[in-house]
């Protein structure tokens, strides 16, 4: 009888310890909180409790660090103000000129600080060098990023992006027809580049696309490089660093650069133009990370989903820049349509440069251009 | 009544007890050499010994071999010539506005005034100073018009506000402004009665400088061009923004390798760079200094 | 006799005032054409737009930019009084102590001006992570760093000033009459260093409220940062601001010059009035 008792106890409490251990491990993938230690390693949304429940630790941290983010910059003004207004959540935004290395070397430098950055926003060649510093994590709409722009663990992934161009004011120069008209003697001492191209990408770029705009190929940069010197012995480059200010008083009234970059100019000059030669569409995309060592990371990955649903790809799309899940929104219809058709007009097939041609590229550019401008 | 003239209180003055003389005089130098140890060897120490190890921590003088590069030669030579130029030029142009400003009223708003621009200035840099004189000779500057409109185009052969000779006149809109502040202070110390005494004694006015204004102030003047030397040479920002394609000027490199997009990041070789620049500097520190004993020596 | 003399000193002080009238014009125009153009850019309308100041208006409406003022007004106290108390009191003390230190300490002075800030701040960060850390990670710990890299000019102002006093004979006859350190320091050099002290100040002020590298790749937000910020909004606010910020400056320094009172030679009744309270 007693043992009876005992083995039915015994049976109680082990099918007890069975329901609690399941209903503890239950409410562990369904609970209400997320804690910041499971916010550090989430890979998804599902994996700190879903959706709301990020929300909740994102509000709890109350904060989050970007950096490199101006608010001109692909529209990310409007982001930043929408996440703030839904969320509550006050967005620190440094560095604004900032470069990509510049990112990396903040959160090298500042490692566990509570003021390093929790997301970052770089070029290629910087996302591929640093990968030891990102903690791997997958959108909600991960499945609408082609698997060539995105790293299949989840370390980065592609945001938005654009084509080289040419950005113009029309009443300082004649109208640009193909990429030669720059020699000519109405444009001395008026084209340049928007940074260095040693250093900036949109530099390399711009070379790059005059480089195929001559006839050469993506694997070799010399023809860009030869083009840019002629330019220089002809008079017509300017060596300065084409700001707003420059461009407005026409002292740089043509800029190769991006042409979502470019677009901002117009702002400033009404009768600003953008050309894209047909034999030189050259594209490529920025990519987003986030910091392993986020002092936010629930915030971190909040604003990741928030930047990759429909409103915030649609904020980027209003920025004249191209949103990575464009094909896929226009197939869902959920594209804003107005500034869709708003962006500049793109006449050729896209190149997108191979790392090993940017590397390649970069690399002839360190050894050569600043004698080619010398 | 003479107070120094007591060799009893002279000998008594300034000498504490018991001969323990050297160890208490370093005392005095303690909170300034610990706050400067923490705050400015250890960065430099951090930075400098940075340039011997390579991007996977192994030692290295792979960096001190690079530092042989072409353009790095190139910026090395034009940083310094460009630095030796603004710092004899400034340092001149900026004594003799120190001296109009310093024989006026003492206590006058000119006074007040042209120190307190001249310390704004002098620390005025960057994109908005260069875009300062876009704005007044760039190619579509307004005094760059002007003169065109009257037949004197100054950019008939090439645009040299964009090339080195633009860069120091842009730099000397900082350097003179500098040399003003840290010059006065000496100008302030000529006493108007050694004017009076060289002339009583019938010296003119180049008797006054060469023999008694002269060396009094040297010491101050070299001084004050080692600094204009030194915050021409580590300038940045304002070279960056009016010389944005081929880097002539040698921390435009060093930003190179430690900032950027594409990948050419190399920060042992940025420190390296840094390593130069500390070793030409304390050359020409060197330079200074027996400059200094040869000039007291040849103005007594 | 007299006439002529007289006549000699009209004519020395009539070149006098030619030449610095010249020099006071030449530099006013060089200085301040600039200034002017930029101003008359940052008043220009977009494409065919009358002259407005719209620029300038937007700048008032910006909530981040007086916290940054405050914090680098802030910064630039703090920065300047630690360097007047740091380097003043040593410089005193190397020329009557240790007359030898004197090259070395010039030398510290200079160094930092010889590192580009951008690499100054790969060596700082580690002490400013260590000092987040363990201490304080607010924007005022940035005077730290501030106040080494405003030593190469507060020095050459410091050392003019010091060169052209007899500091030795002065401190010799105030200890003779028992003064303490505190009391020649104060009392003493001070007033005659006053006009090096001042531009010294001048200098510091300037340079904290001008400085942008370090702040900025420190992750900091002080007013140059901000500036940046919010000179990407158009061309033209990007320089109504700096403009902006150029006449801020000047204001605060020209207050700042009013602490000037007096240019103060060590009087021999100043002397005997250390005398008096030292004795008692």
């Amino acid at each position: 009888m007693r043992i009876r008792n005992l083995t039915r106890h015994l049976g109680l409490a082990v099918v007890a310890a069975f329901v609690v251990a399941a209903c503890g491990s239950s409410s562990s993938n369904n609970s209400a909180t997320c804690s910041e230690s499971t916010a550090k390693t989430a890979t998804t949304a599902s994996a700190c409790g879903g959706i709301d429940a990020l929300v909740v630790a994102a509000k709890a941290e109350g904060k989050l660090n970007i950096i490199a983010t101006p608010p001109d910059w692909a529209n990310y003004g409007e982001a930043i103000n929408g996440f703030q207004s839904k969320y509550g959540i006050t967005i620190t935004s440094d560095n604004p000129n900032g470069s990509s290395q510049d990112e990396i070397n903040a959160v090298t430098q500042l490692g566990t600080s509570s003021r390093a950055p929790d997301v970052l926003d770089m070029g290629k060649a910087v996302t591929l060098a640093n990968l030891q510093l990102y903690a791997p994590y997958k959108v909600a709409t991960w499945a609408d990023i082609l698997d060539s722009q995105k790293d299949p663990t989840g370390l980065w992934w592609q945001d938005y992006g654009g084509y080289m161009s040419i950005g113009y004011d029309s009443t300082k120069v004649p109208t640009i027809t193909t990429l030669t008209d720059l020699l000519k003697p109405e444009f001395k001492g008026k084209v340049a580049l928007n940074g260095n191209a040693k250093q900036a990408n949109a530099a390399l770029q711009g070379v790059m696309m005059a480089n195929l705009a001559q006839g050469g190929t993506p694997d070799n940069i010399s023809k860009g490089v030869d083009f840019f010197h002629q330019l220089k012995q002809a008079g017509n480059f300017s060596p300065v660093q084409a700001t707003s200010a420059t461009v407005a008083n026409g002292t740089t009234p043509v800029v190769f650069d991006w042409d979502y970059l470019s677009a901002s100019h117009g702002k400033d000059v009404p009768t600003w133009k953008i050309f894209e030669q047909s034999n030189a569409i050259l594209g490529d995309y920025y990519q987003q990370a986030i910091n392993k060592n986020a002092p936010h990371p629930a915030a971190a990955r909040l604003w990741e989903e928030y930047l990759y649903s429909d409103t915030g790809q649609n904020d980027w799309l209003r920025g004249k820049a191209r949103p990575v899940r464009m094909a896929a929104m226009i197939k869902s219809g959920t594209i804003d349509k107005t500034a869709a058709a708003a962006l500049p007009a793109v006449n050729g097939t896209p190149v997108f440069l191979t790392d090993a041609q940017a590397s390649a590229a970069k690399d002839y550019l360190v050894a050569h251009w600043d004698a080619a401008m010398s | 009544m003479t107070i120094a003239g007591s060799p009893a209180v002279s000998a008594t003055a300034g000498r504490p007890m018991g001969g323990r003389r050297l160890p208490l005089d370093w005392i005095g130098t303690v909170p300034f050499l610990a706050y400067v140890a923490v705050f400015l060897f250890l960065p430099t120490a951090i930075v400098l010994g940075g340039s011997v190890f390579d991007v996977n921590g192994s030692l290295t003088l792979i960096n001190f071999s690079h530092l042989s590069r072409v353009y790095i030669v190139k910026a090395t030579i034009q940083t310094i010539s460009l630095s030796a130029f603004t710092a004899v030029v400034g340092a001149i142009l900026g004594a003799l506005l120190a001296y109009a400003i310093a024989v006026g009223n003492p206590e006058g708003l000119l006074r007040r005034l042209t120190l307190s621009i001249s310390g704004v200035l002098a620390q005025f840099g960057g994109v908005t100073l260069a875009f300062a004189f876009i704005a007044t000779i760039g190619p579509a500057g307004f005094v760059y018009l002007w003169l065109a409109q009257h037949h004197a185009d100054i950019y008939a052969g090439s645009i040299w506000l964009f090339e080195l000779p633009g860069l120091a006149l842009v730099y000397l809109y900082f350097q003179i402004p500098l040399m003003v502040l840290v010059f006065m202070p000496a100008l302030d110390g000529i006493k108007p009665q050694w004017r009076e005494a060289t002339e009583s004694l019938g010296g003119g006015t180049w008797h006054y400088w060469r023999y008694v204004a002269g060396p009094l102030l040297a010491p101050a003047f070299l001084g004050a061009t080692l600094l204009l030397f030194a915050n021409s040479f580590s300038a940045y920002a304002t070279a960056n923004a009016l010389i944005n394609q081929g880097q002539p000027v040698i921390s435009q490199q060093i930003n190179g390798a430690l900032s950027g997009e594409v990948g050419s990041f190399e920060p042992g070789f940025a420190k390296a760079i840094a390593v130069e620049m500390v070793v030409i500097v304390t050359l020409v520190t060197v330079l200074y200094s027996l400059l200094q004993r040869r000039t007291s020596r040849w103005l007594q | 006799m007299a006439a002529v003399r007289g006549g000699f000193q009209r004519s020395k002080r009539l070149k006098l005032q030619v030449f610095r009238t010249v020099v006071l014009l030449a530099a006013g125009l060089f200085f301040l054409v600039p200034i002017a153009a930029m101003f008359e850019f940052s008043t220009r309308g977009v494409g065919d737009k009358p002259r407005t100041l719209e620029a300038w208006q937007l700048i008032g409406t910006y909530p981040d930019l007086v916290a940054a003022i405050t914090a680098s007004l802030e910064l630039a106290a703090i920065t300047t009084i630690v360097m007047l108390v740091l380097l003043a009191p040593t410089m005193v003390w190397v020329r009557l102590k240790m007359p030898r230190l004197s090259p070395i300490m010039e030398f510290i002075c200079l160094l930092p001006l010889t590192i580009p800030a951008i690499v100054l701040v790969v060596g700082l960060a580690p002490i400013y992570n260590w000092m987040g850390n363990n201490f304080s990670d607010s924007i005022l710990t940035l005077s730290f760093a501030y106040v080494v890299l405003v030593l190469p000019y507060a020095y050459r102002s410091l050392e003019a000033g010091l060169a052209a006093i007899d500091v030795k004979t002065l401190t010799e006859a105030a200890r003779s009459f028992g003064a303490g350190w505190l009391t020649v320091m104060w009392r003493i050099i001070v007033p005659n260093i006053r006009s090096a002290i001042l531009n010294s100040a001048f200098l510091s002020v300037a340079l904290v409220l001008g400085e942008y590298t370090i702040a900025n790749n420190l992750l900091y937000n002080n007013l140059q940062v901000e500036i940046a910020f919010l000179g990407r909004a158009n061309a033209g606010v990007s320089i109504a601001v700096a403009v902006a910020s150029l006449v801020f400056a000047f204001v605060i320094l020209v207050v700042l010059s009013f602490f000037n009172r007096g240019r103060g030679r060590l009087q021999l009744a100043d002397l005997q009035q250390v005398m008096r309270t030292e004795r008692g």
